[in-house]
């Protein structure tokens, strides 16, 4: 029985463009995918990240390439073709999947390095996925294995101390379409994390008013109350263009909630004041041609990378840094891996002395009647003791690095030698 | 002496390009109040120059050639200092000093010789309607720097690839409030030029009007001002569609202080 390979597969802002990603992104939320996996025998553990930039899925299988399939098959069956998956999707395994994961979790693989929202992401991911029992031994280790790498590249370097995030990169490009943004007002359109971020960076800047619509209205009501604004419901979405400057837009719907010429109509009732859109929403909300119109500015996700990489020189030093603990953690958990595969072995060992000892000291103590409690708890200890005694050679030259020997042929000698594989070894035992 | 001070503000207006085209590139503030110091310093010696020239001459010095542009260029600098005074535009100084220095070239290169008025022009006309139409026309080079700007800068934001300017050059805003603050500063004055320009040539030749070329082509820069400001004051109309009017505009008064000139002869010519 060999270890289970561990698999990741996913689509970034890198490898992929928005247009594919769009297609990809579960938007629904995680239970219903994490459930479809569920029914393939194939993957022992697994777990599922959605964010706007990444789709990512991690599992744990024998048979990478079949598991590959199917896992393909089950969650993206439709939107591409065999050809296309193989073109976007990466695939990492083992050593090289838990460093792509601690780079994500360190926000070095973030379209803005060092931003601190995808550790959010990824824990929320992992809530769900443990609260599915999707996850086991070793997915459970190694997350959260990557959450305390985060935190570690976090304390000990700088790359989070000028983080920008996304919502910087828009409060930055509102001032230079706008100047001073005292006196402009926002619009949340759909109410997720990242919008409430941006809105929270751009009250910072002096913007007079927030105003939230969303699909549900009680949502709408409560985050409009954060920040002191107004919410309105989706259908007035039209009517409020009149009155704001600055859309950040980021439902979860499906298709595009706003069309050219819509805007078109609405800048003639503004006189052309300018309207910036945003648009953070995987799958897009609003129509790209939008910008198109004079005085109208429209930037996707993408877009906004190209102003975030303007000042990204500093925090790639850094970046350097924080690469150097992360293979650093790579090395470790890469020997917890490895003696992973020990551990069955171990586990095996340590039974069948403790039943042989057990076995004979039983035989022994059945004619000794009349054993005080007191003298039980002795031989118990006793067992003990002699099964450490003589599992702690055996043991030492499993565990211990041995450069001569590999721990496979390790492991090996030590089933040979006590015959772990030859099924029932009580019977051959002396 | 006039003709010292001349050659000493264009080699000083050199410098401040010299130094706000360092700022430009290198963004380092220090620099641009150097260049903005030497800028005004460049501008009281060519007020001083002007001065002088006045009373070397004995008239009002925007009669030839040489004496015009000066006094455009001139006008140009005292134009962007009022600006400047009420409102910061980043980097405007680095455009407007260039073009100072092109208008000072050109005056350079034009005879610096101070010829005798004829009789006809010996009226206080010539001070009140030729620096009202050349002030008018340094709010117009602003408007056209402005928009300049804008376009680059606006093209730079809706592409989405962001070159040399996006970081240099001001907000959408700012430079939309120049454009606006030039048109409605400019604009009234060249109407007055134009009203007194026509009091005077009743005085001068009997009749207000003549359908002299530059007086005809006068006519034709107001209207495509008057169309800019319409659109811009009545329907609206602001940002790139404003810019491009601006920069349109001000060819037409390019047109209309050299293309005339040379290109079309009639009795509003330069002294010469």
């Amino acid at each position: 029985m060999s270890r289970d390979t561990i698999v990741l597969l996913g689509v970034n802002h890198k490898t992929t463009p928005l247009a594919i990603r769009e297609k990809l992104a579960l938007s629904a939320g995680y239970d219903e995918p994490l459930l479809a996996l569920g029914q393939l025998e194939e993957l022992r553990e697994y777990y599922l990240l959605s964010t706007c930039n990444r789709v990512e899925i991690l599992f744990t299988c024998q048979n990478v390439e079949q598991a590959r399939t199917r896992v393909l098959e089950q969650l993206f069956a439709g939107t591409l073709s065999k050809e296309e998956f193989d073109q976007h999707i990466y695939q990492y395994l083992d050593g090289q999947a838990v460093e792509h994961l601690f780079l994500v979790a360190a926000s070095l693989d973030s379209m803005i390095v060092g931003e601190a929202q995808i550790l959010g992401q990824l824990k929320e991911a992992y809530r769900h996925a443990s609260r599915n029992g999707c996850s086991g031994f070793v997915l459970n280790k190694l997350l959260h294995k990557s959450f305390s790498v985060a935190k570690r590249v976090r304390t000990e370097t700088r790359i989070g101390a000028s983080a920008v995030s996304i919502s910087y990169a828009a409060v930055e490009l509102a001032r230079k379409i706008f100047g001073d943004l005292a006196g402009k007002k926002v619009m949340l359109v759909g109410a997720g994390e990242m919008a409430e971020l941006a809105a929270e960076h751009l009250l910072g800047q002096g913007v007079t008013e927030v105003i939230v619509a969303n699909r549900t209205l009680q949502r709408a009501i409560n985050l409009a109350r954060c920040f002191n604004g107004r919410a309105v419901s989706l259908e007035e979405l039209l009517d409020q263009l009149q009155h704001v400057d600055i859309i950040i837009s980021s439902t979860g719907a499906p298709d595009l909630i706003l069309h050219k010429k819509d805007v078109r109509s609405v800048m003639r009732e503004r006189r052309n004041r300018p309207l910036f859109f945003i648009d953070i929403a995987v799958p897009r909300d609003l129509d790209p041609a939008i910008n198109e119109l004079d005085n109208v500015y429209l930037y996707d996700i993408d877009d906004l990378h190209n102003v975030v990489e303007m000042n990204k020189s500093e925090r790639d030093k850094e970046a350097v840094k924080a690469q150097r603990i992360i293979a650093e953690e790579k090395l470790k958990f890469g020997k917890w891996l490895l003696n992973m595969e020990s551990t069955p072995t171990i586990i095996q060992l340590r039974t069948m002395v403790e039943e042989l000892v057990r076995g004979e000291v039983e035989k022994t103590m059945g004619r000794l009647e009349g054993l005080s409690e007191h003298d039980q708890e002795r031989t118990e200890k006793l067992v003990a003791a002699i099964t450490g005694k003589m599992l702690y050679r055996p043991l030492h030259y499993l565990k211990n690095e041995n450069h001569c020997i590999s721990l496979p042929d390790r492991i090996n000698t030590v089933r040979t030698l006590f015959q772990l594989d030859n099924g029932n070894h009580e019977q051959d035992a002396p | 002496m006039s003709f010292l001070l001349f050659q000493a503000s264009v080699a000083v207006y050199l410098f401040s390009v010299a130094a706000y085209l360092v700022f430009f590139l290198t963004k380092k503030t220090t620099v641009r109040r150097i260049g903005r110091w030497i800028f005004f310093a460049a501008f009281l010696l060519h007020t001083v120059n002007i001065i002088f020239r006045y009373f070397e001459a004995g008239h009002t010095p925007i009669t030839s050639h040489h004496e015009t542009v000066s006094f455009f260029a001139w006008s140009l600098g005292c134009c962007y200092l009022s600006f400047r005074w009420r409102y910061t535009v980043k980097n405007l100084g680095t455009f407007v000093s260039i073009l100072v220095m092109a208008l000072m070239l050109v005056a350079t290169f034009s005879s610096r010789e101070i010829l005798p008025l004829p009789p006809a022009l010996q009226s206080w006309w010539l001070p009140v309607h030729a620096s009202i139409a050349l002030i008018a026309d340094g709010f117009l080079a602003l408007a056209a720097i402005g928009g300049i700007m804008y376009l680059l800068q606006e093209r730079e934001i809706k592409t989405k690839r962001f070159g040399l300017f996006y970081s240099r050059l001001p907000s959408l805003e700012a430079l939309d409030k120049l454009n606006h603050h030039c048109l409605s500063v400019g604009f009234p004055l060249l109407t007055l030029g134009l009203i007194t320009g026509s009091i005077w040539a009743k005085q001068a030749w009997g009749a207000y009007w003549h359908w002299d070329p530059k007086e005809t082509w006068s006519l034709v820069t107001w209207f495509l001002y008057a169309a800019a400001v319409h659109q811009r004051f009545t329907v609206g109309w602001r940002g790139r569609r404003v810019a491009i009017l601006s920069i349109i505009g001000f060819l037409a008064v390019l047109f209309t202080l050299w293309g005339v000139s040379f290109l079309l002869k009639g009795v509003h010519t330069y002294v010469s």
